[in-house]
């Protein structure tokens, strides 16, 4: 304990003593820190904007067409299927969802959105934050998400005008707005909900689709009643329901088009960045015990342990590194602040959490080498022999 | 009745090299008493350093033994020897003498931190001692604030503050002119004399021994002359002077 505080006492001296240096190395970690924030908070943004949707689903299990390989897109259940699933043992509910792409254009800028068709109170549609759900049947209303809101001024009670391209013209539908969630984006885009029947009328097809009225949804949202039995009851859905495969959340989330490579992608750069971090401060610490072996020697040579030496050096480059990762983090949250809303960036994910940590382990990590060099320069070296 | 502070006894330290065996010590035995200020002379290459070197526990000898109030160094293993350093040497080097990051009293009390005995009455000693060399106005200026020859009267308040049974000096007047080198020796020999410790100086600069007890001068490794009359010792350094 003695060795320990007689540690923190050079350490802390030497930082302070030394405090335009070390804040300039500081200063270079936090702008590593900034930049792995920055691409965790955007990796965090991107991947929210193409799951969130699916990851706030109130639902344990989705139901897809068999051979579909989990692809929402490619998946388009038959319209009793819903109700043969809900008859399943342990199935407390399930929800269809319809999928489809639309553009607002009652606005300066025509915005494009996600419409998705789900039914008021069941899986699927998510919790009203303001206003109502849309009633059933044709009713012209939608509830919009809180980033269409925020990006496009639109309030609950405003009407919006969309445009979707039917066969070979451009209709054009108005829809009352009678409700706003949060959380909704998918596929990249602001969401808009609209009820089943609705969204048959208005969404993008082909000549071909426009003589059918009747809605096939993409998938069902399955909630159960004891998640826990999660594997019985997926496996009784697969033999039960004809034509249909059954998977979970993350399953459905990895198979939505492009979200493992870009992930893969956003966490290489991830970790480069924390390479090149490590490599930045290991560097700078090597130098530095490299012009205080003389120093290091006297120290030694007059009684200081291997262990006061050691910790010292671990002591400095975890606060250093620490200082570096706070200015590092405020940079991040300010600059974060000047972001349009436009970018997908999200800063309080687990993946900032992680990488915080990642950056606070990096500088011990960087510096082990002059760590064990430090401990092993001879007392020796304090005396011209050395 | 004497106190033998410091005891060698046929000391012998060899090194190998390109093939060939060197003898850095040569069969070297010497005692220095409690009080009693010892300067180790010879020219470059002598084994002064070496010898200096296993006296502060810093290097094994190949064989001989070194007792250091009375406890022998070929006992003790490295967490000992380091113990050792702490309680029972006091040190001043050449150069880098100091820890540049803090000042000239912290430097100083930086012994008494080592030795657990950081407290008021060690911070009041420390002044005290500071005050005693002349450097009572820069209790609080990091080293690069002094001159050399302040910067090694904090190191010899350092070698002196937590009562070390034996005090090393290697070279501590390399950097200095003449009169300041003077000026560090004789403070330095003054406290070894007054705090009752036994004092090394290892120097090639003979006109420094006037202010010793006794020369032992080193040739080839080998303890080949040992001065112990204050007239002969005069001499040898006005010899040295003219």
């Amino acid at each position: 304990m003695k060795n320990l505080f007689l540690a923190f006492y050079l350490a802390l001296k030497e930082v302070f003593r030394n405090r335009g240096r070390f804040l300039l190395v500081s200063l270079v970690i936090a702008l590593i820190t900034l930049l792995v924030l920055f691409i965790a908070a955007l990796g965090e943004g991107l991947a929210n904007g193409n799951r969130q949707y699916v990851a706030n689903l109130d639902a344990q299990l989705i139901v897809f067409l068999e051979k579909s390989d989990y692809s929402i897109s490619a998946s388009r259940l038959e319209t009793n299927t819903a109700r043969t699933v809900r008859r399943v043992d342990g199935v407390a509910d399930a929800g269809p969802i319809y999928t489809s792409n639309t553009e607002i254009v009652s606005l300066q800028e025509p915005l494009k959105v996600s419409m998705l068709g789900a039914e008021a109170g069941r899986p699927g549609m998510p919790v009203i934050l303001e206003g109502r759900d849309f009633r059933g049947g044709e009713a012209r209303e939608v509830v919009i998400d809180r980033n269409v809101a925020v990006r496009s001024g639109i309030q609950v009670g405003d009407e919006i005008e969309i445009r979707s391209t039917q066969g070979v013209e451009d209709e054009f539908f108005t829809l009352k707005v009678v409700g706003l969630v949060d959380g909704q984006s998918y596929f990249f885009q602001p969401t808009i909900f609209v009820p089943a029947a609705t969204w048959e009328k208005i969404r993008p097809q082909s000549e071909a689709d426009l003589n059918s009225d009747t809605p096939y949804p993409n998938i069902l949202a399955v909630e159960l009643s004891d998640p826990s039995q999660i594997d019985a009851i997926q496996a009784r859905l697969i033999s039960d329901v004809p034509n249909i495969e059954v998977t979970t959340i993350v399953t459905t989330i990895n198979n939505i088009p492009g979200y493992l490579a870009q992930q893969g992608t956003v966490q290489t750069q991830g970790f480069f960045t924390l390479l090149i971090g490590v490599l930045v401060i290991g560097g700078f610490f090597q130098i530095q015990i490299l012009q205080k072996v003389p120093q290091i020697g006297v120290l030694k040579a007059i009684g200081s342990s291997n262990g006061v030496v050691g910790w010292a050096a671990v002591i400095q480059i975890i606060v250093v590194t620490a200082i570096g990762v706070a200015i590092g983090g405020v940079f991040t949250y300010l600059f974060s602040l000047a972001l349009p809303p436009t970018i997908p960036f999200v800063f309080n994910g687990d993946r900032s959490l992680i990488a915080i940590a990642l950056l606070l382990f990096i500088g011990p990590l960087g510096g082990m080498v002059s760590i064990i060099y430090a401990v092993r320069i001879e007392p020796l070296k304090a005396l011209r022999l050395g | 009745m004497t106190n033998i502070a410091l005891e060698v006894k046929d000391l012998v330290k060899t090194f190998a090299l390109d093939g060939t065996t060197i003898n850095a010590v040569d069969h070297v035995s010497f005692q220095v008493k409690s009080g009693e200020f010892v300067a180790l002379v010879g020219p470059s290459g002598s084994g002064k350093t070496t010898m200096l070197s296993i006296l502060a526990a810093l290097l094994s000898p190949t064989s001989g033994q070194v007792l250091i109030d009375g406890q022998d160094l070929a006992q003790m293993n490295e967490k000992r020897r380091v113990q050792l350093r702490r309680e029972k040497i006091g040190f001043t080097f050449q150069s880098n003498n100091l820890i540049p990051f803090l000042t000239a009293q912290e430097n100083v009390d930086l012994m008494l931190r080592l030795n657990g005995q950081a407290n008021k009455a060690g911070r009041v000693r420390s002044a005290e001692i500071l005050s005693r060399l002349g450097l009572n106005d820069r209790l609080h200026n990091l080293p690069a604030q002094l001159s050399g020859g302040q910067q090694q009267r904090v190191a010899i308040a350092r070698a002196l503050i937590h009562n070390p049974a034996v005090v090393l000096a290697d070279e501590p007047t390399a950097s200095l002119d003449t009169e300041r080198a003077y000026q560090v020796v004789e403070t330095f020999a003054n406290l070894v004399h007054e705090n009752n410790r036994a004092g090394i100086i290892v120097t090639h600069d003979l006109r420094l021994c006037q202010y010793v007890d006794r020369v032992l001068q080193m040739q080839d490794g080998k303890l080949v002359r040992i001065l112990e009359n204050k007239k002969e010792i005069v001499e040898l350094a006005r010899a040295t002077v003219h």
